[in-house]
């Protein structure tokens, strides 16, 4: 097990490299000048020098992607444009109201989509399990804009339910301003997870160990949500595990829309400020979720399924 | 008689469309499709909506029959909304259009020489486009929006940088499947050169993959375009879906609904058309699914 989570390690090593490459190649060569970026089209020479200064932009490049990949290894990203803040602070400052809508969200989002899959899978070829493949088709061909606006508009502004906008760090009231993003998260998500979920567990009911069951006098109800289930785990369990590490980013539009700070409203405050800095390290920081985010879910999946082994 | 007793043979094409004629659901989202792309064409050529940014109207005009070009009621400038919407159209078609134009050919050519050959370029290819997808898709279309600039190419750009990688994987696959069947095998022993088994030889046996891929990727393209429109790193100037949802964001508090859901209509009937033509396309084509 050991010697397998260190080869992995060692595997991630030219994929981290290759993406502090894209990132490097992305942002300090095709995009031109990053200075220009970041003062706009009216800076003068004097203010373009002193900034280049200030970020090393007028090292050579190979300095600069040294430079670049020590900020990876030591997780020091420098400081914001547009704050002046460390930018590392300010992502451990995000993850906070970021997961307080998340793992919420997530969480309901996975026992109702799991919930609503079974159900279709018992019902399946019957009119509901028509119904609710409809329903799930129409719910992801609606733009996510429209959910939010919808919420926004009608729920929080004309109805009053919950608040437009804002957060709270205090605990209790923390809960009244990530209510409403939170119910349309799962609603956003539940159109691709049911469907998801629905495929999984249909695979398995056509297993010989299913026919095995029933051919043995076992109710259908037991044959789903004992044996069915069981095997299913493992699709859904992947499915949940890589979804994880990605819930600390957060949602760009719901925190942007509903002024949660965490780090997808920190991200789009980047973009409308061109905050040079904050999109680097915010790109490269998710790309190393994602990947030590793999790296649990292969070592989680080797321990759930034996089938998998940890050659 | 011997033309009689051989039957004639059904291509896979042929076969996948006598398939998916029998698919009502995927007929019509055909038809759609095809209702959005003439109606992209006739945008482009200007026989329809417009100009679409003249004065018809008082600002904010709410949805009335009077005339064709109040359908859809006015904006804060007095324009149509229903020529903005059917401008928007243009916009989302060209972007799936263009993108698949550029990540098709990429992904096709990586996928394939990367299965085909195997070995050291195969592990280039698959280092590559693994570290591309590890930078989630948002975050890598955001990033090359920035640093490329705001703008029609930039989404263009970005969202080829960002599918081709689907389709590579996918063809990659397939041709390590097939590069060791009998049929390759014998067109080695003809004489038949590496970029003749590639591309005439096992490229139209795995080709079916392209076109299912085809509609997600319109699908993708055009659920991209707006969002990237609408945070403001996309279109500029001109009337893109997101860039409406963008402005009925303030519009709404003042009762103004009518851009919003132009918008949203539109872009629902087409992304629905994409959703269920793609699947229609995945079981008519896919030989596994029979």
């Amino acid at each position: 097990m050991f010697v397998y989570i260190a080869r992995r390690l060692l595997h991630a090593i030219p994929t981290i490299f290759g993406i502090a490459l894209i990132i490097f190649v992305l942002f300090n060569l095709v995009g031109g000048d990053p200075t220009l970026q970041m003062l706009g089209k009216h800076a003068n020479a004097k203010q373009i020098t002193e900034l280049r200064h200030e970020y090393g932009f007028d090292q050579p490049m190979y300095v600069q992607f040294f430079e670049y990949l020590k900020q990876i290894l030591t997780f020091d990203f420098g400081r914001s444009y547009a704050t002046k803040q460390p930018i590392t602070q300010m992502i451990m400052n995000g993850i906070g109201p970021s997961l307080t809508l998340a793992i919420p969200a997530f969480f309901f989002t996975t026992v109702l989509s799991v919930s609503i899959g079974l159900l279709v899978a018992y019902y399946r070829g019957r009119w509901i399990d028509r119904l609710m493949v409809i329903m799930c088709v129409f719910g992801m061909s609606l733009s996510s804009l429209a959910y939010i606006l919808f919420g926004q508009y009608f729920l929080a502004y004309k109805l009053g339910w919950f608040p437009i906008a804002g957060f709270e760090t205090e605990w209790p009231d923390r809960f009244a301003y990530v209510a409403m993003p939170i119910i349309i998260w799962v609603v956003l998500s539940l159109g691709h997870d049911v469907r998801f979920y629905r495929t999984a567990l249909l695979e398995e009911i056509n297993q010989d160990y299913v026919r095995t069951a029933r051919a043995k006098g076992l109710g259908e109800s037991k044959v789903l949500f004992v044996h069915v289930l069981k095997n299913g785990m493992v699709p859904i369990l992947t499915n949940v595990v890589i979804e994880i590490p990605m819930l600390i980013l957060g949602s760009f539009l719901l925190e942007g829309f509903f002024g949660i700070p965490g780090l997808g409203g920190m991200t789009l405050d980047a973009i409308h400020n061109s905050d040079f800095p904050v999109i680097k390290a915010m790109t490269t920081v998710e790309a190393l979720l994602y990947i030590f985010g793999n790296l649990a879910t292969d070592v989680l999946y080797s321990l759930v399924d034996p089938r998998v082994s940890l050659k | 008689m011997s033309t009689a007793i051989a039957a004639k043979g059904k291509s896979l094409w042929s076969d996948a469309w006598i398939r998916l004629k029998r698919d009502r659901y995927a007929m019509l989202s055909l038809a759609i499709v095809i209702f959005y792309s003439i109606l992209a064409i006739a945008t482009k050529l200007e026989w329809v909506a417009s100009p679409w940014d003249r004065v018809v109207g008082g600002a904010y005009a709410p949805p009335s029959f009077d005339k064709i070009e109040l359908w859809g009621g006015t904006d804060i400038f007095g324009r149509s909304v229903l020529y903005k919407v059917i401008q928007g159209t243009r916009i989302a078609m060209s972007v799936g259009l263009v993108s698949s134009l550029i990540s098709v050919p990429i992904g096709v050519t990586f996928g394939a020489i990367a299965g085909y050959f195997g070995g050291w370029v195969d592990d280039v290819v698959v280092w590559f486009y693994t570290t591309l997808s590890s930078i989630p898709s948002f975050m890598l279309l955001i990033a090359i929006t920035y640093a490329l600039g705001k703008g029609l190419t930039s989404i263009y750009i970005a969202l080829s940088v960002v599918a081709w990688v689907g389709l590579a994987r996918v063809i990659r696959g397939e041709f390590i499947k097939h590069k060791t069947r009998d049929y390759v095998v014998a067109a080695e022993s003809l004489g038949a050169s590496h970029f003749s088994k590639i591309f005439k030889h096992i490229f139209p046996n795995v080709s079916h993959f392209v076109i299912i891929n085809l509609s997600m990727q319109f699908m993708s393209a055009i659920k991209a375009e707006v969002i990237l429109s609408f945070l403001g790193l996309g279109v500029q100037g001109q009337p893109s879906w997101g860039v409406m949802i963008d402005d009925a964001k303030l519009e709404l508090a003042r009762g103004v609904w009518w851009q919003l859901a132009g918008a949203t209509i539109a872009m629902f009937f087409v992304v629905l058309a994409f959703n269920i033509l793609g699947d229609a396309l995945r079981d008519a084509l896919d030989p596994k699914i029979k």
